[in-house]
């Protein structure tokens, strides 16, 4: 191998590696608030890749009517949940987000597809509906289900991510579908092109992390999430609502995931199911990190892309299991060094 | 006058087990009232359940609202606040995070004020603001706890074993904060085994014996009954020999 091969490689690792950061902090920070392993991750990818190249080519997403019907069940949960202390606020506050909201972005998608709006808006409306859709799944899913054990919100979990999988089926087909690039620009160092893609895939990621940072550095309500994820009932004495930490934990992870789809959709063609296996990338830099650890996570998020760029060059057929193989020693590892612990019980 | 905090035949069970049973209690403003009683007596239980932690059956009543269907985080937002036994601190936080988030519920401005006044009730916490909760020795996490639930400037306070675990002078400065509590307009229900202190500080007092209420009236008059003394504060008299 030469200089300008490894080179070459690991430029591609990086940029796949930094997606796949993106991913596992989505990972981390919802499991470390609602104790939910998001399977579903992958589905906001292919979602909001997917709705943004339907979008580009004039269409009108599927997905647009799904955050409206997911936000009228939402609602009737809602409504259920408060039926002994109905208050017009409650009622009010619970039908702005599940109904007006989806509805307006409904509207606003109905009224823009065909229209040859720029890359921007599009980039917009698709995660604004992908939001939806994941606050939707949260109140709908596992709000629910929030007392519950690790494992059942696992099953659920994995419940959610076969029903979104099959409705992208239903959205977007069984073909692939590639987006518009955000920038054609392109430039050399030396021997390595660096495309105006690329270039917005690492400042996005960037932007993201210290943005995140910000937040849960920061803001009252990064701190709350914090706080939720340390001591879950020491939050709920201070006045923290779960489920408000679990809403803004899901509508992080699924912008996230949107924004992801959307940077990558342009570079590769994205599949209705193909989200799953890059959110499970970014689920193995998760648990490196220990679901836990955040800088532990985009590092292994970065070794794992490289990785992947490494073995599709020596190895293609192994690719992938050469990069899930990665987990064994690491669970073998952390399982060594770990002391044993029982499932919280609360 | 209706009482600030009032619980009416209240029962709280652990499966088939009855951990306390029919309690009625009452809390005037400004006033600090202590339940007292032998480990396991179901102290813990019953602040838990007024609490919201655990279900309840009976009455619950905060300032003449009914607050048995509302959630901890809306008893909370109502004026109750409980400083649990085992604290719940954010440990991986700092102290004035901490303190931040036992605002959480109330506008900014009257958070500016609580902190002022939680610095000038524990000035140790004000020294150690930028250290995390879970490197804090025993006393100053009380300290923190209490602080933080002062944040959310509570109507009520309920303290559960704040003195467990603590050295006696610490004890000591604890007990005289909460005193200070009563000045300010907070009233106290204050659950302890160190049944003396409790008892020094407070205004009235219950005495709980296996889930159930069987003495309560002023605290003077509780501390100088036969059978608490003999039950709960004659050890003390051993511990003044010893020294």
């Amino acid at each position: 191998m030469n200089t300008t091969i490894m080179l070459f490689l690991v430029q591609d690792g990086i940029t796949n590696g930094a997606i796949y950061a993106l991913l596992g902090l989505a990972l981390v920070l919802v499991f470390a608030v609602t104790r939910v392993i998001l399977i579903p991750q992958g589905e906001f990818v292919t979602f909001g890749a997917l709705t943004y190249a339907t979008l580009s080519a004039g269409a009108m997403p599927g997905t647009a009517l799904l955050a409206v019907a997911m936000g009228a069940v939402a609602f009737g949960l809602d409504l259920f949940a408060g039926r002994r202390s109905l208050h017009r606020r409650l009622i009010a506050r619970a039908f702005a987000i599940n109904i007006l909201l989806p509805v307006a972005i409904y509207a606003l998608t109905s009224w823009i597809a065909g229209k040859n709006t720029p890359i921007a808006v599009n980039i917009a409306l698709s995660l604004l509906i992908v939001a939806a859709i994941g606050l939707s799944l949260y109140r709908i899913v596992f709000q629910p289900l929030a007392h519950t054990s690790v494992l059942v919100l696992l099953i659920a979990s994995v419940g959610a991510h076969l029903a979104l999988q099959g409705l992208g089926l239903v959205f977007f087909g069984a073909e692939g579908q590639r987006g518009p690039s955000i920038s054609d620009a392109a430039f050399m160092v030396g021997p390595l092109r660096f495309t105006g893609q690329s270039i917005a895939v690492y400042a996005v990621t960037i932007a993201f992390i210290v943005g995140l940072w910000l937040f849960f550095g920061l803001t009252l309500y990064g701190k709350a999430l914090r706080a939720t994820a340390v001591n879950r009932l020491g939050a709920r004495l201070v006045g923290i609502r779960t489920t408000l930490s679990g809403q803004i934990a899901f509508l992080l992870a699924s912008v996230i995931g949107a924004i992801s789809g959307i940077l990558i959709v342009p570079i590769t063609t994205l599949y209705y199911d193909t989200g799953f296996l890059i959110g499970l990338k970014g689920f193995i830099a998760a648990i490196i990190g220990g679901l836990i650890s955040y800088p532990l996570t985009a590092v292994a998020a970065l070794v794992v892309g490289t990785v992947e760029a490494f073995s599709s060059f020596y190895a293609s057929n192994f690719k992938e299991v050469i990069v899930f193989t990665l987990i064994l020693p690491v669970l073998v590892l952390r399982s060594l060094a770990a002391p044993e612990v029982e499932e919280e019980k609360d | 006058m209706s009482a600030l905090l009032r619980v009416a035949d209240v029962h709280v069970a652990y499966g088939k087990v009855e951990a306390v049973r029919s309690i009625s209690l009452d809390v005037a403003d400004n006033e600090i009232v202590t339940i007292i009683g032998a480990n396991g007596a179901g102290k813990t239980t019953l602040l838990n359940a007024i609490m919201g932690i655990l279900p309840l059956t009976g009455g619950v009543a905060l300032a003449g609202e009914d607050i048995l269907r509302l959630e901890i985080e809306d008893r909370v937002a109502a004026g109750l606040s409980l400083v649990p036994e085992h604290r719940e601190l954010f440990g991986t936080m700092n102290v004035e995070d901490n303190l931040q988030l036992g605002a959480f519920r109330i506008a900014k401005v009257v958070a500016a004020q609580s902190f002022e006044r939680v610095y000038t009730l524990f000035p140790r916490l004000k020294e150690r603001r930028k250290q995390l909760a879970g490197t804090l020795s025993g006393g100053e996490q009380q300290m923190l706890a209490m602080g933080r639930a002062l944040m959310g400037a509570p109507k009520l306070l309920m303290l559960d074993e704040p003195s467990l675990g603590l050295a006696p002078l610490i004890v000591a400065d604890i007990f005289r904060t909460i005193g200070e509590l009563r000045a300010a307009g907070v009233s106290v229900l204050l659950v302890e085994q160190n049944a003396q202190a409790a008892l020094k500080i407070a205004d009235r007092a219950y005495v709980m014996e296996l889930g159930e209420f069987i003495l309560n009236g002023p605290a003077a008059e509780i501390a100088t009954n036969q059978r608490v003394v003999a039950s709960y504060l004659g050890f003390i008299h051993e511990d003044a020999s010893r020294v």
